[in-house]
């Protein structure tokens, strides 16, 4: 489970590569181990305002669907497009050709970045999730003959 | 070439089938005088398939073949409820009386029909202890529309604002669904290491944003929520009210009425408790129960009895308004009223005391085989279990799902709730004997066996179906969404 030291990380599995007042965001390899073969997202426009904590998209495996978390508020000014027609980037190289936004924050020194899991941290977490009996939270999604 | 087609693994459109100048149906000479329709309402090609009867006949039989229903085999998909659906419920809603009544006959020459309504209703009512009962919503998930409608046409009413929803993490995937078309936002409440809502995470979720708690009950782990009422005080503290997704009534019919536990309005799913079929097999229904309180609001029509006669009433100033056309799916609420009135209210109790039992004993069976989560003594309708054990070996639930299909059962839900890795939903209800229920635990303790000694036949599970393992990814990545007929292949 590869967990690059010099990136920040969300509860709920995000990351986020932090250069001056632009953050890019991803979901990590363990996120996208747990979703298995991912098949749909739904990102934002250039353009949309995100917040911190709120969702800004969707990812979609044949398993289940999730949200994907803003990692910081701030204005999306650059989204990968590649992604529509190859979903599976994210699940072959999560942190690279897999980014999914980036977004522009108002100041450098956002206190949101506070917030966030340095690496060791999130590590931790992921051990936790791992024996535990549940994996991955997920978001309300999917059902079953209503 | 000319092959068997009870054997084919595809089955050619009828307009793959046409011959041209073949005819099924031959009509009477014509006995009125003809009227040619207005010239442009007439398509100059309409390309009808042309078969025989027996072509038809043959076509559509041979498609029922490839179709598994509850009428087969053993269905535990978890949450579904698949229980059998008796044929006296066809017999009565099949009867003339019934199936030639016209939605617009004059309510004078249809009173019986609204007679049986209004009874259900009043089954209904006694059953969930409410005060009103609406019949209209088509489906389980138009009910919690409909009940969220009622919500917030209460709070509205009472010149409030209040757009947040609380959903517990093991809700159906409807409930959020019908929140945001409802124009909600949902705030997600997580279930506790035990499986349950907890007194202090509802606490910490309360403002005055709050419209409605949206539970499950039981929920979806197939427990009780045992604070419910605790809970539901708080909420009604905060000016909020309490939705019930009813769609695990099945559990305690005529055992618990959700009103003692503070609901003020839920939806019951006939289709499911009350056996009118479902899934491929016919439309939902899924009537809500409300309080007093909520009663001006209901959809519209109300079905009124005034001096033994029944009547239609559509003037509610404060309604939310129709629902649909006409009066719901008036043939489910048949078979739903056929249901109760043959079991009675001691046979509800019974239907409920062995759908529990059913479930608990496939969960006493295999739990040695199966890793069960959030683990408690007892469950009530369903029982949750996971691949954990079968990790080790690389099989996943999709695997031992698919290894099922191989011994002629229906899966389990998989993968649902989501607050369980690797889900395995099962649901027997009642409707199954020992002798099955021990044929489908053997089934999965074999498969237990073989995901241990031969991981790899799992794997590629199954084998002996019409279709073998489809590949899902590719499926939902590169979908084709059009058919292709041969005879137009060429064009």
């Amino acid at each position: 489970m590869e967990i690059p030291e010099d990136l920040l990380y969300t509860e709920q599995h995000e990351w986020a590569h932090v250069e001056e007042k632009i953050v890019t965001v991803g979901i990590t390899d363990f996120a996208q181990s747990q979703l298995g073969d991912i098949v749909y997202l739904d990102l934002p426009k250039e353009g949309t305002e995100v917040s911190a904590e709120d969702t800004f998209g969707v990812v979609e495996s044949v398993k289940a669907v999730s949200d994907l978390y803003a990692p910081v508020s701030g204005r999306v000014v650059d989204v990968n497009t590649s992604l529509a027609d190859s979903p599976s980037l994210v699940n072959d190289d999560p942190y690279n050709e897999g980014w999914m936004i980036k977004i522009q924050m108002d100041s450098a020194g956002n206190p949101e970045l506070k917030h966030l899991l340095a690496s060791s941290a999130y590590e931790e977490l992921v051990e936790g999730q791992e024996s535990s009996e549940d994996g991955m939270e997920k978001e309300l999604a999917g059902d079953e003959d209503e | 070439m000319n092959t068997n087609q009870t054997v084919t693994v595809s089955e050619k459109l009828l307009f793959e089938r046409s011959t041209k100048n073949r005819v099924g149906v031959s009509f009477p000479p014509l006995d009125v005088p003809e009227k040619k329709p207005h010239g442009s309402l007439l398509r100059k090609n309409l390309d009808l398939p042309e078969l025989s009867e027996p072509d038809v006949v043959r076509h559509y039989t041979r498609l029922s073949h490839w179709n598994f229903s509850i009428d087969q085999n053993f269905y535990p998909l978890g949450s579904c409820t698949m229980k059998y659906n008796p044929k006296i419920n066809e017999w009565g809603a099949r009867h003339e009386a019934f199936s030639l009544l016209h939605p617009n006959a004059p309510e004078d020459s249809v009173q019986g029909a609204l007679e049986l309504m209004w009874e259900l209703q009043e089954m209904l009512k006694e059953l969930s202890g409410m005060d009103g009962v609406t019949l209209l919503p088509l489906a389980g998930a138009q009910g919690e529309f409909t009940g969220l409608k009622l919500i917030r046409a209460f709070h509205e009413n009472n010149k409030q604002t209040r757009n947040k929803i609380l959903i517990p993490d093991t809700a159906h995937g409807t409930n959020p669904a019908t929140c945001t078309l409802a124009g909600f936002e949902v705030l997600k409440i997580p279930t506790t290491g035990e499986g349950l809502l907890s007194i202090e995470h509802i606490q910490k979720s309360l403002s005055h944003d709050v419209a409605a708690l949206m539970v499950t009950n039981p929920n979806t782990l197939g427990y009780w929520e045992e604070n419910l009422k605790e809970i539901a005080d708080l909420l009604h503290k905060n000016g909020s009210l309490v939705y019930c997704d009813g769609a695990n009534f099945n559990a305690f019919v005529g055992l618990a009425k959700m009103r003692d536990c503070g609901v003020d309005v839920m939806h019951i799913n006939l289709h499911k408790t009350f056996s009118t079929p479902h899934g491929g097999g016919g439309p939902g229904s899924g009537p809500v129960a409300f309080i007093k309180k909520l009663e001006p609001f209901q959809p519209t029509p109300i079905i009124k009895k005034e001096s033994e006669k029944f009547s239609l009433d559509w003037n509610k100033s404060q309604s939310i308004g129709a629902l649909s056309t006409f009066y719901g799916n008036f043939g489910m609420l048949i078979r739903a009223y056929i249901y109760m009135k043959t079991l009675g209210i001691e046979g509800l109790k019974h239907m409920s005391h062995m759908a529990v039992l059913n479930a608990n004993y496939i969960r006493a069976r295999l739990k040695k085989y199966y890793d069960l989560p959030f683990p408690r003594k007892f469950c009530l309708h369903e029982t949750i279990f996971s691949d954990k054990k079968q990790t080790p070996y690389g099989v996943t639930t999709l695997d031992i799902a698919k290894r099922l299909l191989d011994f002629g059962y229906h899966p389990p839900t998989i993968y649902f709730p989501l607050v369980v890795k690797g889900a395995l939903m099962i649901e027997p209800t009642e409707s199954e004997s020992k002798q099955t229920l021990d044929d489908f635990c053997d089934t999965m303790i074999h498969i237990a066996g073989e995901a241990q000694k031969n991981p790899q036949l799992l794997k590629k599970a199954p084998y002996n179906t019409r279709v073998r393992r489809v590949d899902e990814v590719r499926a939902a990545r590169n979908p084709i969404l059009t058919y292709k007929l041969s005879s137009t292949a060429e064009e």
